[in-house]
């Protein structure tokens, strides 16, 4: 079983490609299950065709304690046999969603969630790495393998190296490893090139160049990803593409950050950023 | 220097030398020999600082402060632990604070109430819960004045809005709520949370109290937190020399004796450390002048009471000395009885951040001498005040380890020890004589005129008691 987390920062399309390739893989016969790790609870609402309305937190609340739960209760089935879970959370600003998630992933682990055939884990997690409870699922024994969903725009970059940082802490002290980035296009300038660069300085891949496309969107308000709502799409091809070169991955490391200084170094090679001689 | 801080400084060396260089370097910014005149710099210890890890400090926290020192004894007031059950559950009225009323119907001071923190209330905030428990408690406890809500730890790590909660419901009760911020982890002690205690009291409850009338001899007894009736005792004295004591805190107060405070003509300060704060905004904000006091033993609660007096007038200066001529009497037969029986033994105080100097008098009425003296949380004011309390050469400590204690006690063979709980037991088992000084070992009172003869009987029953010959000492 390959435990796969993939990060990211907010807004940047995680659970949509998360979900995408996971049904690339489940329709080419593979079993999977995601694990939302986001208290907004919509990292499998396009393999539901719903929102998942029995999150772990949401269920443990209305029982009293997460020991009242049974895993029936929280653990889905969806497209092509997919498991689903959230681990749900607080609305912002109250509580602690990083607790939330510690709590979730403990007990879909206690209670087997993951099951003898499961093939696939993704851990979808919500924006940068925080705190603790965001970095559960790359801790000791969980996820190894990382993927860092970014684009050409600079604070996507930015997030990822920042997140590389938070992998290299955890990569020292456990067995985690960076797979790739994933560019989900914004169509920025030169986007696939700096991308790679990127990827090349922080010691990995860009694993696949996903090209922006309103098929998505479009699937996404009918509640289903591209592979369901239009097989036949070349944008459904993609994401088969994405998904085969995960499965097949053999190129893990440790990651590399850099400096803002390097990333602005980066942005300006590239012609996106000007250099503060040439403003003046 | 003198040959005795020489010495004195030659025994601390030698603890020290234990440690690894690292400890030791830090550690020994905290020791020192007495030097009464306070010139000596190498006598002055470091303090108020981060306990070094692996120390054993018995330090308590920020909550510890504000919820079992300053806040907790307020009476009519319910005390909320808000947070997990273990804080509240292990420091549930373990301080004697004594108080007249009807536990669970006009007071509350014995009573444990917490909102009981599970994962669950981690996870989306315990505000709801806070709310919920506020309602309950205004439902069964209808003659409650008042509600504190003591943070535990998670409340400050997970953001908790109690402040917002404590706003809403104060306007729907019509009584103080009141937030109090004494996250464990803040600070490097209790003192923190004596300091937040204050502020709360300042911000939530001061100057809103109803007081009918006042009079010249008005004053506010601050600090004595009655712990086996020592208010009580204190209390007695300043009546008796013809003083109204409008407002006592926090020891068997009210609420509403805390909101008079600022109608008081003098604040009586007797634990410095924990209530120095409100007293200097009161002095800031009211101008209402304060003064320290101690009322350990006959030689300082005379002194105590003539200081006092010159605050006021001739009838208050004639009221005092008729005191002191109607009480002396019967001190000095307790000094007779029990001296020929204590003259000359040794004691070591380890105590927390006002006993450690206040009770030297006592001790030496007594005949006794405090050989070395130390506080938890004490900070440079404090033991500004210690150093000419104590004879030259004396050890002064700053938040001692147990190493420590144990080898000051092995060297200096004090005939009794004075400290806490967390000190008592290894010190049986050293079969060293010993008196818990936070509680008064379930005695009490220890102020005034009426605590002297229980002091003086308690020091006589720990130090000559058979008991400690029938232990089995290391050779």
């Amino acid at each position: 079983m390959r435990q796969i987390a993939i990060y990211g920062k907010g807004g940047i399309g995680k659970s949509t490609t998360t979900q995408n390739l996971v049904a690339a893989l489940a329709e080419a016969g593979r079993k999977c299950m995601i694990i939302g790790c986001d208290p907004k609870a919509d990292s499998t609402r396009l393999i539901l065709n719903r929102k998942a309305q029995n999150t772990v937190m949401d269920m443990a609340r209305e029982k009293g304690t997460v020991e009242d739960l049974e895993l029936e209760e929280v653990l889905l089935h969806g497209f092509k046999g997919i498991k689903c879970a959230e681990s749900g959370g607080p609305e912002p600003g109250v509580g602690c969603a990083g607790r939330g998630v510690i709590t979730a992933i403990n007990f879909l682990e206690e209670n087997g969630a993951y099951g003898d055939d499961t093939e696939f884990v993704f851990y979808d997690v919500l924006g940068d790495v925080v705190c603790g409870g965001f970095a559960m699922p790359i801790r000791e024994g969980k996820a190894k393998e990382i993927y860092i969903v970014t684009s050409g725009e600079m604070m996507a970059m930015y997030a990822a190296n920042n997140i590389s940082r938070g992998v290299l802490k955890y990569a020292q002290s456990g067995g985690v490893r960076l797979g790739g980035l994933i560019c989900n296009s914004r169509e920025t300038d030169k986007e696939y090139e700096l991308i790679s660069e990127l990827a090349s300085k922080l010691g990995t891949q860009m694993i696949h160049f996903v090209p922006r496309d309103n098929e998505v969107q479009r699937a996404e308000l009918r509640r289903k990803t591209v592979i369901e709502y239009a097989p036949d799409h070349p944008q459904a091809d993609e994401y088969r593409t994405l998904a085969k070169k995960i499965a097949d991955n053999k190129n893990f490391v440790i990651p590399t950050p850099i400096t803002m200084d390097e990333l602005e170094r980066l942005l300006m090679d590239f012609g996106i950023m000007e250099s503060e001689e040439a403003v003046a | 220097m003198s040959t005795a801080i020489k010495d004195t400084q030659k025994m601390i060396e030698e603890i020290l030398d234990a440690y690894p260089e690292k400890s030791k370097k830090d550690r020994a910014k905290h020791l020192a020999a007495n030097d009464p005149s306070g010139q000596c710099s190498a006598c002055q210890v470091k303090s108020n600082v981060k306990s070094r890890p692996g120390v054993m400090t018995v330090r308590g926290c920020a909550y510890a402060g504000a919820k079992g020192v300053v806040w907790g004894p307020v009476k009519d007031q319910i005390t909320i632990s808000h947070g997990p059950v273990g804080c509240g559950q292990y420091s549930w009225w373990s301080r004697r604070n004594y108080y007249n009323g009807q536990t669970g119907i006009d007071t509350f001071g014995t009573m444990h109430i917490t909102t009981d923190f599970q994962e669950k209330n981690i996870v989306y905030g315990g505000d709801k819960g806070l709310d919920l428990a506020l309602h309950e408690l205004k439902g069964l406890f209808p003659l409650a004045n008042g509600i504190g809500i003591l943070s535990e730890c998670p409340v400050g790590l997970i953001g908790d809005d109690i402040e917002a909660v404590s706003k809403r419901v104060e306007k729907e009760f019509k009584y103080p709520i009141v937030p109090v911020r004494c996250e464990g982890f803040r600070g490097v002690s209790q003192s923190l949370g004596h300091h937040i205690a204050n502020d709360t009291i300042k911000d939530y409850v001061l100057g809103k109290g109803k007081l009918e009338t006042s009079t010249p001899y008005d004053v506010a007894l601050i600090g004595d937190y009655n712990i086996g009736g020592d208010a009580w005792a204190s209390r007695k004295i300043l009546e008796e020399m013809g003083l109204r004591v409008i407002s006592q805190y926090t020891g068997d107060a009210t609420i509403n004796e805390i909101g008079i405070a600022t109608k008081a003509k003098l604040n009586l300060i007797h634990c410095y450390r924990s209530m120095n704060y409100i007293c200097r905004h009161m002095e800031e904000e009211y101008g209402i002048p304060w003064m320290e006091f101690n009322f350990f033993g006959p030689t300082k609660t005379y002194d105590s009471i003539r200081k006092i007096a010159a605050k006021f007038d001739e009838k208050i200066q004639k009221n005092a000395e008729a005191v002191i001529a109607k009480y002396k009497p019967v001190m000095d037969k307790i000094i007779e009885q029990y001296r020929a029986k204590l003259e000359g033994k040794k004691v070591m105080l380890y105590v927390g951040g006002l006993r450690p100097r206040h009770t030297i008098g006592a001790y030496e009425d007594l005949g006794m001498e405090v050989v070395a003296s130390g506080y938890e949380f004490g900070h440079s004011d404090d033991y500004k005040r210690t150093y000419p309390e104590m004879k030259e050469g004396a050890v002064i400590m700053d938040d001692a380890t147990l190493y420590e204690l144990e080898e000051f006690t092995r060297r200096l063979k004090p005939d009794m020890v004075g400290s806490g709980i967390k000190e008592k037991y290894s010190y049986h088992k050293l079969g060293v004589p010993f008196r818990q000084m936070h509680s008064w070992d379930y005695s009490g009172p220890y102020h005034g005129f009426d605590g002297f003869p229980v002091f003086a009987r308690d020091m006589d029953m720990t130090v000559n008691s058979p008991t400690w010959s029938l232990i089995r000492r290391k050779k």
